[in-house]
């Protein structure tokens, strides 16, 4: 072999940042922080360090599992255009480190979390992880067009493991709280995927845009959106809801349920026509929609020491 | 050919050499956090000093029935 055989492109020596961006960042913050109301809401009280070590613990198995998937993914990934940067496909870090960093921050994570707070806790997010990187990313994501509503879940279990933290189980709020996620993920994913043109399909992934067309994907975001109504204003009936929770789901339930509605009455000629407008301000209510019910649930809590939270 | 002391690799991964020492300091300020507030949240001081691997029959609950 000489040297003229070699690649003439050096491949790229992966920095920090590249093994960070194997995390997916991004998708840490809204484990981070619906993980932490979990905690902050539950009736028991954490010391903060627990509860600093606890939400790391968390957000620390949630960027596992992201890496994992990137490993998986990885033959996908190159495929597509959003994700043909990510440090895998793009030649930055090898797929064998992506598994082994993966794997060891799963062990790492999970046993911290045992230790630090509970098994139950601990347990919920080696569930979580195995969910995520096994049941969605290896088999749910290129078999069916549904992969996003059961592979939703794995998204909605961190304020349910950090209500474990707090309580060491598992009540009808915590459940709640789960499935306020669990139910909002399909609307706001699939308003997402009526505007991005993507390219799902080359990369072999049924995506229901693609597999069942937008009329259909304008028919589910309605139906789901109705079906997560009654969970999102359930809460505000239990331990942890309160006027100021209720007012606010009451508003943001009117505002995405009106969204749903027009996404659903809308053609596909006038949606092009706007270049898609109407979605993207959907997408847009659908991030504000699970942020301020989370944040009002936090505002409940910290109402609650000077006996003006809750009913 | 000249001894460098200092590798060009060591130039090149600087970042991520820095990057693993603040994880490990990270760590090892977790771990030694959580044993302090463990430690000093035991309610009962005793129930530790009993894994002490050393029979101490002082700390062992009175039997019922009375004292010895």
């Amino acid at each position: 072999m000489t040297d003229a055989s070699l690649p003439e492109t050096k491949q790229q020596e992966a920095q920090m940042g590249d093994y960070f961006a194997l995390l997916k960042p991004r998708v840490m913050s809204l484990v981070v922080f619906t993980a932490l109301v979990g905690l902050l809401v539950a009736p028991v009280a954490v010391h903060p360090f627990i509860g600093f070590v606890a939400v790391l613990c968390i957000a620390v198995g949630a960027g596992a599992s992201g890496a994992l998937n990137m490993w998986w993914d990885a033959d996908i990934d190159v495929l597509m255009k959003r994700t043909a940067k990510r440090p895998i496909p793009s030649g930055r870090v090898q797929p064998g480190e992506a598994l082994a960093i993966g794997l060891a921050l799963s062990g790492f994570a999970v046993i911290l979390l045992a230790l630090a707070a509970n098994f139950l806790a601990a347990g919920l997010l080696a569930f979580t992880i195995f969910f995520y990187a096994v049941v969605y990313s290896m088999w749910l994501k290129r078999a069916t067009p549904n992969n996003i509503v059961i592979g939703g879940a794995a998204g909605a279990f961190p304020p349910m493991i950090g209500w474990a933290v707090a309580t060491g189980g598992v009540s009808v709020e915590s459940v709640l709280m789960f499935a306020l996620i669990f139910m909002w993920t399909p609307p706001h994913f699939w308003a997402l995927a009526l505007f991005v043109k993507s390219d799902y399909g080359d990369a072999g992934v049924p995506m229901l845009t693609e597999t069942h067309g937008r009329r259909v994907t304008r028919n589910h975001v309605l139906g789901y959106t109705i079906a997560l109504v009654p969970v999102a204003l359930g809460i505000a009936f239990t331990s942890i809801g309160g006027p100021v929770y209720l007012a606010t789901a009451l508003v943001l339930n009117v505002w995405f349920l009106k969204g749903a509605y027009d996404i659903w009455r809308r053609v596909e000629a006038d949606a092009e026509a706007d270049n898609y407008a109407l979605e993207k301000r959907v997408f847009k209510i659908s991030l504000y929609y699970l942020f301020l019910h989370f944040g009002a649930l936090l505002a409940e809590a910290a109402l609650k020491p000077w006996g003006l939270g809750g009913w | 050919m000249a001894i460098r002391v200092e590798h060009e690799i060591h130039q090149r991964r600087r970042g991520r050499n820095l990057g693993v020492f603040v994880l490990l300091i990270g760590l090892i300020a977790i771990v030694f956090g959580l044993t302090v507030v463990k430690v000093t949240n035991v309610e009962n001081i005793a129930q530790m000093e009993r894994f002490d691997h050393v029979v101490r029959p002082q700390l062992e609950p009175a039997p019922e029935g009375g004292a010895q």
